[in-house]
């Protein structure tokens, strides 16, 4: 069944194309049911290699299709590779792909961009497989390369709002920035390891004896590709651009920038584990980055008051818990996490979307409150995925964070700590969102209150279903502590992570602490609710408006720590005046004055050369035998 | 005998190339002309290309310089209408034309020296020979003139048609 | 007794120098485009002759039948050439080259 796998990223790309090609022709019906059947299509071949990977154990490796690129030394085959982690990826991309296309029929049912958005999405869908489908890291340097276009085309899809623009700029070039250090990652294992091939450089690296443990290569390989992650996954000091991302339509934010695309750093590193293993310093620098990251995205969301604002940075605090996984070792936890967090995530953007729809696109929580009623399902399923996220057992997030946290707290106590209180701010910020939208009284405009409806069915089933994964979907790894054997996931991702498994010194926690760990994440998580309810339900407790005065910590954090200020003032105006210079000074003075000095020379000299043409022929022959003439006799001396 | 003949027939040439030169008339100048291919298809015979004397006084004596006649009928040049050129130009062109004269025999000085002719096959220039090397060795240029000559044909039929208004 | 085993080679390079030179002069000389046109015939004759010299000195029949394309190429380039000349001369009235100088700068 896995030598079928080209079909999973070939099914988007024929959608991309029909729909690309002949979207206006075609009628809305036909763009969505093509859009949506590609991607289910490639969800169902999907299932199959997942249940063939996890059915045979050992059955799996790489599948090449052709040779690539041949030159010299230098081989790259276009190669497939499906194994357990692989395959784990393929589902949620599919899976939560699929349903955010058939949630994206009804949201985007009136925008005249239909078929436009649909290709985009296929060929996001498309580059995304490639990305995690690849067996050597230029290929998913090519998918890492076309998600970051998918993600900046689908930020600016509303290309007539000049902000929407400069939103995708800003993503594309932080992009840039990362990935220039992920391509200068990947240069240096072709120097280091002679191949890009994730087998050969996995095993020449992992063997014993090679020297590759420590070394201040691999942690140098280790640190670029981590650059390139920050950019993708949204990480310190690269991060600015997610939030502003959220320019885009809501289903793009779900897919692209919770679910999918902005965990593709953290499969990278997911993937190439044993070169992190081998390097304890890129550990603690991924693991440093990752709790910084986190605990400073969710200081910044327990301020914001943009229902979308508040989720981008729960995004980034989320994914930077998941590096701060990787960091401690704890692949499979963090994996698990990318997975719960896409079901969740998504689940809260597309609620939040079905919430911007009912609003005629108003995101200011302080003109909501009270959509409980009118929006039933919307309510009930965001409920779902804030308990999930702020990690309340049974409900999935409990059980990924659970395990990235307990590794935390064995390898570094503060880390854990910092875990804790991140996760305590999670659970406040996502609760003072549920209740400022959903509880209290309207306080929009009369008008958008007489226009709310629920949302159609095409949009409320993907929220059940997602919610219904939100629920379930941290039964695929309940901790060993309840039953052992009991965590599926950890078995199944065994074979991607075996070569660091091998040398990683494991040692677990006793009983009593692991439970005290599970205790004490919990007990914060539900004071926070209470916390926030309590808040947040008084109706004078709704956040300030942006022109009241409010104490001078508040402000600071309302306006994001003043980072894109910061980097404004540091970086871009620098750059700005730099420019200016070599355009002032060099380009005009020196650059320009050659090149417009030669120009100028060669026509002073054309217009006295030109008086030579004097159209009368018989000067033409004339000067030609005279010509002969020399020639001849220059030949002859 | 022969040596005699060959200073006659070049005299003839030179002197009637001259005369289409310096002649005041083109319809002389046509004349003139048509002598001196009749000398040079003269100088062909000596040099055993009888086939190719035949075809050059068919096609230079008979088609092209009728064709250079009737032209000048047809636009009744035949008065010397032609405004000279300046006294200091024809000086020139005189001495132009001298020196590239001179310039060239310079360049083939030593052609004296070239080796006299070894076994001389007198049969070349028949039309039997000539058939077969422009058949065997030839085959292509000679089909592609066909077209030269039909491209030839279309343009002049283009240009010398009215203009189409 | 043909020609050429009497005949110098280097006679016939000098005949053909000085009728190909007479040519020359012949366009320098003259204003009027038709008799240009027979110089040029005079130049290409000129070609002719030295290469039919040198074939049947060296017995190789491709010179001679080079002498054959040469006059195809003359004969076509004559019938386009006296083609223009009538155009010319219908819209100026005359076949003075000097006439002609509209191609400058």
């Amino acid at each position: 069944m896995i030598e079928l796998v080209w079909l999973v990223p070939l099914l988007p790309l024929l959608g991309w194309l029909i729909i690309g090609l002949f979207g206006k022709r075609l009628s809305k019906a036909l763009v969505g049911a093509i859009g949506c059947g590609s991607v289910l299509g490639a969800f169902g071949v999907s299932i199959a290699v997942f249940v063939a990977v996890a059915g045979h154990r050992g059955e799996f490796g790489s599948i090449k299709l052709f040779d690539w690129i041949q030159a010299g030394d230098f081989t790259a085959s276009f190669s497939f590779l499906v194994d357990p982690l692989s395959s784990l990826f393929l589902l949620i991309i599919t899976g939560v792909g699929f349903l955010i296309h058939v949630y994206s029929t009804g949201y985007m049912k009136e925008d005249e961009g239909y078929a436009r958005f649909f290709a985009y999405l296929n060929l996001f869908v498309f580059f995304m497989l490639l990305l995690v489908l690849g067996d050597n890291y230029l290929i998913m340097f090519v998918g890492w390369e076309g998600v970051g276009l998918c993600s900046y085309l689908l930020i600016g899809f509303w290309f007539k709002n000049t902000d929407y623009n400069k939103a995708a700029r800003k993503a594309f070039i932080m992009n840039r920035i990362g990935d220039l250090g992920f391509l200068l990652g990947i240069l240096l294992i072709f120097v280091t390891f002679g191949s890009v091939s994730y087998e050969s450089v996995f095993d020449t690296a992992a063997s014993p004896g090679a020297g590759f443990s420590n070394n201040a290569v691999t942690t140098a390989i280790c640190l670029l590709l981590f650059v390139g992650a920050m950019g993708k996954s949204a990480q310190i000091p690269l991060y600015t651009w997610l939030p502003d991302a959220m320019a885009g339509p809501t289903p793009v934010s779900a897919l692209i920038h919770a679910a999918t695309m902005v965990t593709a750093g953290i499969y990278m590193i997911a993937r190439s584990n044993i070169l992190y293993t081998l390097s304890e310093t890129a550990m603690t620098v991924v693991a440093t980055i990752g709790i910084l990251t986190a605990l400073f995205a969710a200081t910044i969301g327990i301020f914001q008051n943009d229902i979308k604002k508040v989720l981008a940075y729960s995004t980034v605090s989320q994914l930077g818990l998941m590096f701060l996984g990787l960091g401690v070792g704890a692949y499979t936890g963090a994996v698990f996490h990318v997975m719960t967090h896409a079901f969740f995530k998504a689940l809260l953007f597309l609620a939040a979307g079905s919430v911007i729809h009912a609003m005629h696109h108003e995101q200011d929580i302080r003109r909501m409150g009270g959509l409980k009623k009118y929006l039933p399902v919307t309510f009930a399923t965001f409920f779902i995925g804030t308990i999930a996220i702020s990690g309340i057992p049974p409900f999935a997030g409990f059980f990924s964070k659970d395990e990235i946290l307990a590794h935390a707290y064995m390898h570094n106590k503060f880390f854990w700590f910092l875990g804790v209180l991140t996760s305590m701010m999670t659970a406040f910020y996502m609760f003072r969102l549920l209740y400022l939208t959903f509880y209290g009284e309207f306080r929009g405009t009369e008008e958008q209150e007489h226009h709310l409806h629920e949302s159609p069915k095409s949009m409320t089933v993907p929220l059940m279903v997602l919610a219904g994964l939100s629920v379930a979907g941290g039964f695929l790894g309940v901790p060993e502590l309840f039953a052992h054997g009991a965590h599926w996931l950890h078995g199944f991702l065994e074979p991607s992570f075996e070569r660091s498994a091998m040398r990683m010194y494991t040692s677990h926690a006793s009983h009593a602490e692991e439970y005290a760990i599970m205790g004490f994440a919990v007990l914060g998580a539900v004071a926070m609710w209470y916390l926030a309810k309590k808040h947040y339900s008084e109706p004078d407790n709704v956040p300030a408006e942006d022109d009241e005065e409010v104490n001078p910590v508040q402000k600071v954090i309302y306006n994001k720590y003043y980072v894109d200020e910061f980097y404004e003032a540091v970086i871009t105006k620098p750059l700005n005046r730099i420019s200016e210079f070599f355009y002032g000074i060099v380009e005009l003075r020196f650059v320009d004055a050659i090149v417009n000095g030669i120009g100028d020379t060669v026509k002073w000299l054309a217009g006295i050369f030109r008086l030579a043409q004097t159209g009368n022929i018989g000067f033409y022959i004339f000067a030609m035998v005279i010509s002969i003439v020399v020639i001849l006799f220059i030949k002859i001396m | 005998m022969t040596i005699y003949l060959f200073y006659f027939l070049s005299f003839v040439a030179v002197l009637c190339a001259l005369l289409v030169v310096f002649s005041k008339s083109p319809v002389n100048s046509v004349l003139f002309l048509i002598v001196t291919f009749f000398a040079i298809a003269g100088h062909y015979v000596l040099l055993n290309a009888q086939f190719l004397a035949a075809v050059h006084v068919i096609v230079y004596a008979g088609a092209i310089m009728v064709l250079f006649l009737y032209v000048i009928m047809m636009l009744n040049l035949n008065r010397d209408v032609e405004p000279h050129k300046p006294v200091a130009l024809r000086f020139a062109a005189v001495v132009a034309g001298g020196l590239l004269a001179i310039t060239l025999i310079g360049a083939l000085h030593g052609a004296e020296t070239l080796p006299k002719a070894g076994n001389v096959q007198a049969d070349i220039g028949l039309i039997e020979n000539l058939g077969k090397t422009l058949f065997n060795d030839f085959l292509l240029p000679f089909e592609i003139s066909s077209i030269l000559f039909l491209s030839a044909m279309v343009g002049a039929v283009m240009l010398g048609k009215k203009e189409l208004k | 007794m043909s020609a050429i085993q009497v005949i110098p080679v280097h006679y016939y390079i000098l005949l053909s120098v000085v009728l190909f030179s007479i040519g020359v002069l012949g366009v320098l000389f003259r204003r009027n485009a038709i008799i240009i046109f027979m110089c040029i015939e005079l130049m290409l004759n000129a070609a002719n002759l030295l290469l039919v010299a040198f074939s049947s000195y060296f017995s190789d029949a491709g010179g001679q039948v080079f002498v054959f394309f040469i006059m195809a190429v003359a004969a076509a380039e004559v019938a386009v050439g006296l083609a223009i000349l009538t155009m010319i001369f219908r819209n100026t009235r005359s076949t003075d080259i000097d006439f002609l100088n509209k191609l400058k700068w």
